[in-house]
């Protein structure tokens, strides 16, 4: 079947409002969540499970966390990971302290605490702008870390705040094989992204945009601006609350505060930046990148120069290769990955007639 | 002045001894006008004089240091930007200001914001007052980009569109507001004939179709005589001329400071 619009007459707005307009989109869409949820869990081994897939599903819940905020509202932030760690911290207090809470609940009270956290952080927004309001972030990252470091409690007085996965126990299924932490990853991302497409298409994502192009001309047509920025906050924290505890729980088993470091602030970051601003797919793609990259690399090094680098050389040149194609990306393709698939498909949809202009 | 006139209706719009200065500069001076319901009035004058200062200042972009702004019977020291907007008060810039990275359609529905009337839960769930709603406010935005020709842009990007075309856009964005008073700075600037004459109509036929009243800068002074019937002229912060057309172009004053040195 070619990719083509042709005898696909949208009639009602509604039809073309859809998240798919394309029958083929569409047909495409469903494909993948079949074989993303029947397929994968058959064939897939453990490494693919635990080692690609699951940081791939979190990481890209987290990129469209921080897509709210800076691709869709334009507001720049440093402080993903804060809030990472404070949507885990968060669900695993709610699940030591609170007999008998479900896990899945436990995990959406970290989201609501971590976007509460995001709002707070988010009022200086309301009076400063632009490279400001990325300092406020950066304090977010700061503060939280030393928070969960040096309050013993938050960690239940575990040594240097290591906290450690409560049971992987969802309606009386236990999810702890990396199978089932992979199912239960891809169905909290899944429900999320599709939420992610409905909210950005929604007045609120055409508000943030709006805030973000041009915001005097929004206060002009009504917008109530401080409104639209703290629920970008929250949002988008809540967002990154939810990525958290996965990525505690579902991904990593233990974690302390040390690993939602700046360091994973920068990696959230690069992920929307190679994947592209503004875009939901672009999350995927851009953390499909991240976690497949450092692995390529290392195949090819295994590969081509066996022998002569080391893994600390590896590494480095890694981070220099990576480096590179960050700043190709900001000069050559700004609107990242999702702009060169978006150019693509719309080559494809004219495919072989190339002389149809569109 | 006229008090044997037959009697005309309140003003829509009514400035009073309004000032503005930016620390040295006076931008504004004791200026007082009024705009009847229903009128297209002009505001004339030389680069500088105040005019777009004074737009910002009705619609609470800027805070007057003196005077009042009455209008639809109430009457503001400061106005301010989301009173004026909830009270049916919307405009374009002479910079345009669109939201550069959304759609043509995205932009025009943007303007109808104040009018949705689901919450932002119920959009994102689809839930409730929702879905129909979309519906609704799509239909009123295609009824404005079918009343500017702007059909075939839709789903463009606006910051890829021509400029004569984002001028358009931005007007659709304010009407999309359904506005009782619209404010246009510099519409036509940088537009060749052809294009100054087709966005003429559509001032023209919103003026008609929709009873809005309008508020123009315009440095045309072919279009502001075949298009106002009310023109108001500003040199360095002052009037010096209010009135219709054909007076205020015999007006002397007027003739030496703006219709003689500038075209
Ligand atoms: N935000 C501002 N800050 C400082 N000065 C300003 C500001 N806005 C306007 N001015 C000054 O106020 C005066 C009036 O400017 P304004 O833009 O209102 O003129 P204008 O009549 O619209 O001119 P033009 O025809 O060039 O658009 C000018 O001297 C301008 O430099
Ligand atoms: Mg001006």
């Amino acid at each position: 079947m070619l990719y083509r619009e042709a005898g696909q007459f949208i009639t009602h707005y509604r039809a073309d409002q859809r998240l798919f307009r394309l029958r083929q989109d569409r047909i495409g869409f469903y494909l993948l969540l079949a074989s993303a949820f029947v397929l994968v869990p058959y064939c897939g081994n453990d490494y693919w499970f635990s080692a690609i897939l699951i940081p791939f599903l979190v990481l890209s819940l987290a990129g469209m966390g921080l897509n709210f905020l800076t691709g869709y509202a334009g507001q720049l932030s440093l402080g993903s990971a804060a809030f990472m760690a404070v949507g885990a911290f968060s669900a695993y207090n709610f699940n030591l302290r609170v007999e008998g809470l479900p896990f899945l609940l436990s995990i959406l009270l970290g989201g609501v605490v971590a976007g509460l956290t995001g709002v707070i952080f988010g009022l200086p927004s309301l009076k400063i702008k632009g490279f400001y309001v990325l300092v406020s972030t950066l304090a977010a990252q700061f503060f939280v870390q030393w928070v969960f470091t040096n309050f013993a409690w938050f960690s239940n007085d575990s040594s240097s705040g290591v906290i450690t996965a409560p049971p992987l126990d969802v309606f009386g299924l236990d999810l702890s094989s990396p199978a089932g932490r992979y199912l239960l990853t891809l169905t909290i991302v899944t429900a999320l992204g599709l939420l992610a497409a409905n909210i950005v298409r929604s007045e609120l994502g055409r508000n943030w945009m709006a805030v973000r192009d041009m915001d005097t001309a929004a206060a002009v047509i009504g917008i109530a601006i401080p409104k639209t920025k703290l629920l970008a906050f929250a949002i988008s924290s809540f967002y990154l609350g939810i990525a958290g505890s996965l990525w505690a729980f579902t991904y990593l088993g233990t974690v302390e505060p040390h690993g939602f470091d700046i360091n994973r602030s920068f990696q959230i970051l690069f992920i929307i930046i190679i994947g592209g601003m503004g875009s939901i797919l672009g999350n995927f793609l851009g953390a499909a990148f991240i976690v497949l990259f450092p692995v390529l690399m290392s195949h090819i090094a295994n590969g081509l120069l066996v022998g002569v680098m080391d893994s600390g050389h590896l590494e480095n040149f890694q981070k220099i290769v990576f480096g590179m194609l960050i700043i190709g990306f900001l000069i050559k393709e700004p609107n990242g990955l999702a702009s060169i698939w978006q150019t693509f498909t719309q080559q494809l949809r004219v495919w072989p007639l190339r002389y149809w202009s569109h | 002045m006229n008090t044997t006139q037959p009697l005309s209706p309140p003003p829509l719009l009514q400035l009073e001894h309004i000032s503005l200065s930016f620390k040295a500069v006076k931008a504004i001076t004791n200026i007082s006008f009024a705009v009847q319901p229903g009128e297209i009035c002009a505001l004339i004058g030389p680069n500088g004089a105040g005019k777009s200062s004074l737009l910002n200042v009705i619609n609470g972009v800027y805070r007057p240091d003196e005077g009042a702004i009455s209008y639809n019977g109430e009457t503001f020291n400061i106005m301010q930007t989301h009173h004026a907007a909830e009270r049916g008060i919307t405009r374009t810039f002479q910079n345009i200001a669109l939201f550069k990275g959304m759609s043509v359609l995205d932009n025009v529905l943007t303007g109808r914001n104040l009018h949705v009337r689901s919450s932002w839960l119920e959009q994102v769930f689809n839930l409730g007052r929702a879905p129909q709603e979309a519906v609704r406010q799509r239909k009123k935005a295609e009824a404005i980009i079918e009343f500017l020709h702007i059909q075939p842009w839709r789903n463009n990007v606006v910051g890829n569109l021509p400029y004569g075309l984002q001028k358009r856009v931005e007007l659709g964005r304010a009407l999309a507001a359904e506005p009782k008073l619209l404010l246009l700075d510099e519409p036509m600037a940088g537009m060749n004939t052809e294009e100054k004459q087709e966005m003429s109509r559509f001032i023209l036929a919103t003026q008609r179709e929709f009873g809005t009243t309008i508020v123009l800068i315009e440095h045309d002074i072919g279009v502001v005589m075949a298009l106002s019937d009310h023109v108001v002229v500003l040199d360095y912060g002052k009037k010096i001329g209010d009135g219709k057309p054909e007076e205020v172009r015999q007006n002397p004053q007027v003739i030496a400071a703006y219709l003689g040195t500038q075209h």
